[in-house]
């Protein structure tokens, strides 16, 4: 196990991070990035598919290879399968994951990434009542309760000045730059959600600065993951064509964005997660961070 | 899967800015100093510009000559090649000097830190023609006047680029006593947007940083604390903490400059290669409180 304290190799050593969504995807880039930096990570995900979604669910043997990826950088993690709808669960895993890694004087929760979400998209005069509740409840409801089921842990971290440390625990909720800041046709449901994580966070870091816990947002545009690229999306986008393939909306993604590219990868949202993880943003709380290569300025 | 024998990839991507070329104004002292001095440890090779003398109707110093001698040894040191130029940003024509410098003997430009800016702190009433076209020339027409002339370059290079731009939480918000100032923090958020939209698809980047209050000399003078503190005959540092601590949601009256360097080094990096058209705040949540 690494020192307590970091360094500029590794600025998160002796640090725990939650990261919710960890089996693919966004989430398990965030918890292998926060590991490289020296975060033992606690990886949280549902590893089944939801009643609504139409693109396949992670599963359990995702959540384990992301752990393998944690762990080959030496980094502590365990994987919990668990639905972020469900507080008590979540709290219990949370607890749990912290009695499995880190030392005895070092379990507490330093960063919180609330990323676990899902995409969907209907007029609404089609949508079911049914998909704008799951939208609701796993990306407005669930990120509530992944703030919830950490701060008791990170109220009482030492690192915080008011339990005598000098230093900050901070909480990333993943939004959307499409979803959180704009809000196209046919999306009510995730830019409810989404929109939404912006007014808790804000509220979040008015509550939580004075105890200095930073609480920000991260907006992202089309990531090149499953939640994007599905035959769902494809048709969604290309109506006009029977079976449409990922090269068929690569103009229309590109058309989005002030930068020449359909979409970004996982690992630019990670960087701008680690950045906020860290001491390099001490001060930043309460802001939108976009990684959405222009789409929100247009 | 990572064979347990080799190590596996690092997934970060690099801070490094190695063999790029780097513009910055207002380099002399404060926020510019510090963004040089990371910059050269990042591996970025410097053109420093600052105006090197006190200005009319700004109502403190202003650096010295040396001072940017100072930044610019120490970003020698820490292994920069660094050319000074000693030029107001109200110069158009010495910020195209300022550029050209950059492509003719540094290799060309990869970033641009349009950081000189001024303050005035006075109630609308008392807010003269002269002063408003002083903050407007310098903090707007300033920054404009940095920026301009290296877009052509950047276009031409090839290799993109990014620009950051020091706007400030009055930019977005309303603090008093301020007008001109904060119009000239708003103007280059918008120049920044269209800037953004205009050169992305060249993959130039153009972003800003709003801070609030940082500890330097642009906040700390007598007339600025007896205009917080106009109950105290004298009033000193010491008085006006309280004051600028509860505009911000964090306990703390200001944050350094080195804070904003830490925004503006991951925005001058690849770190950040796909975030363009924003704004980020260093701000110590008074944007949101």
């Amino acid at each position: 196990m690494s020192a307590d304290e970091g360094s500029s190799e590794r600025p998160l050593a002796g640090r725990i991070a939650v990261v919710t969504g960890a089996a693919r995807g966004q989430g398990r880039s965030h918890a292998v990035r926060l590991a490289a930096d020296g975060a033992a990570v606690i990886a949280i995900d549902l590893c089944a598919a939801p009643a609504t979604t139409e693109y396949d669910g992670s599963t359990r043997a995702d959540l384990d290879e992301t752990v393998a990826m944690v762990e080959s950088l030496g980094a502590g993690c365990v994987g919990l399968s668990v639905d972020v709808r469900n507080l008590s669960l979540l709290s219990g895993a949370i607890e749990q994951g912290l009695g499995t890694i880190g030392d005895e004087r070092a379990r507490h929760v330093d960063i919180m990434v609330a990323n676990a979400g899902i995409a969907g998209g209907a007029p609404i005069e089609l949508m079911a009542a049914e998909a704008w509740q799951e939208m609701i409840d796993i990306n407005l409801t669930g990120v509530w309760n992944s703030v919830k089921a950490v701060i008791p842990s990170m109220l009482a971290n030492p690192r915080l000045p008011a339990n005598g440390g000098s230093g900050t625990a901070s909480v990333v909720l993943i939004s959307s730059a499409n979803g959180g800041l704009k809000a196209p046709p046919n999306l009510t449901h995730y830019a409810a959600a989404k929109h939404g994580v912006v007014g808790m966070m804000r509220s979040l870091a008015n509550e939580l600065g004075a105890r200095g816990i930073r609480v920000n947002t991260v907006h992202p545009t089309a990531v090149d993951t499953r939640l994007i690229h599905n035959d769902f999306t494809y048709r969604l986008f290309r109506p006009d064509l029977e079976s449409p393939g990922r090269e068929d909306v690569v103009e229309l993604f590109r058309s989005f964005h002030s930068l020449p590219i359909p979409w970004i990868d996982s690992s630019d949202v990670s960087e701008a997660v680690a950045f906020l993880a860290s001491d390099a943003s001490r001060y930043i709380t309460g802001i939108t961070m976009t990684v959405d290569a222009g789409l929100s300025a247009r | 899967m990572a064979n347990a024998d080799e190590r596996p990839e690092d997934p970060r991507r690099s801070q490094r800015l190695d063999g790029r070329t780097a513009i910055i104004t207002g380099a002399a002292r404060g926020q510019g100093r510090s963004h040089a001095i990371r910059l050269a440890e990042l591996g970025a090779n410097l053109v420093l510009v600052d105006v090197c003398a006190d200005l009319p109707l700004i109502p403190y110093r202003q650096p010295e000559r040396s001072q940017l001698d100072d930044t610019a040894r120490a970003a020698r040191e820490a292994g920069a090649e660094v050319r000074t130029v000693v030029a107001d940003v109200r110069d158009a024509a010495a910020m195209s000097d300022a550029a050209m410098l950059a492509v003719g003997e540094l290799g060309g430009i990869d970033i641009v830190i349009a950081n000189a800016g001024v303050i005035q702190l006075k109630a609308a009433t008392e807010i003269r023609p002269e002063d408003w076209a002083a903050v407007i020339d310098i903090n707007l027409t300033g920054t404009w006047n940095t920026i301009a002339p290296t877009i052509a370059p950047m276009i031409d290079q090839g290799r993109g680029g990014t620009i950051i731009i020091t706007s400030s939480a009055a930019g977005l918000k309303g603090p008093p006593n301020m007008a001109h100032y904060a119009a000239s923090k708003s103007g280059v958020i918008g120049m920044m947007r269209s800037l953004s939209t205009e050169l992305g698809p060249h993959s130039i980047r153009v972003n800003c940083v709003a801070p609030t209050t940082v500890d330097t000399e642009m906040v700390h003078w007598p007339e600025a604390y007896a205009l917080f503190r106009p109950d105290l005959e004298s009033p000193g540092r010491d008085d006006v903490t309280d004051i600028f601590a509860s505009l911000n949601v964090l306990p703390v009256p200001w944050i350094q400059p080195a804070d904003v360097t830490e925004a503006v080094a991951f925005l001058a990096s690849d770190r950040s290669r796909y975030i363009t058209g924003t704004v980020l705040p260093v701000d110590a949540g008074t944007l949101v409180k």
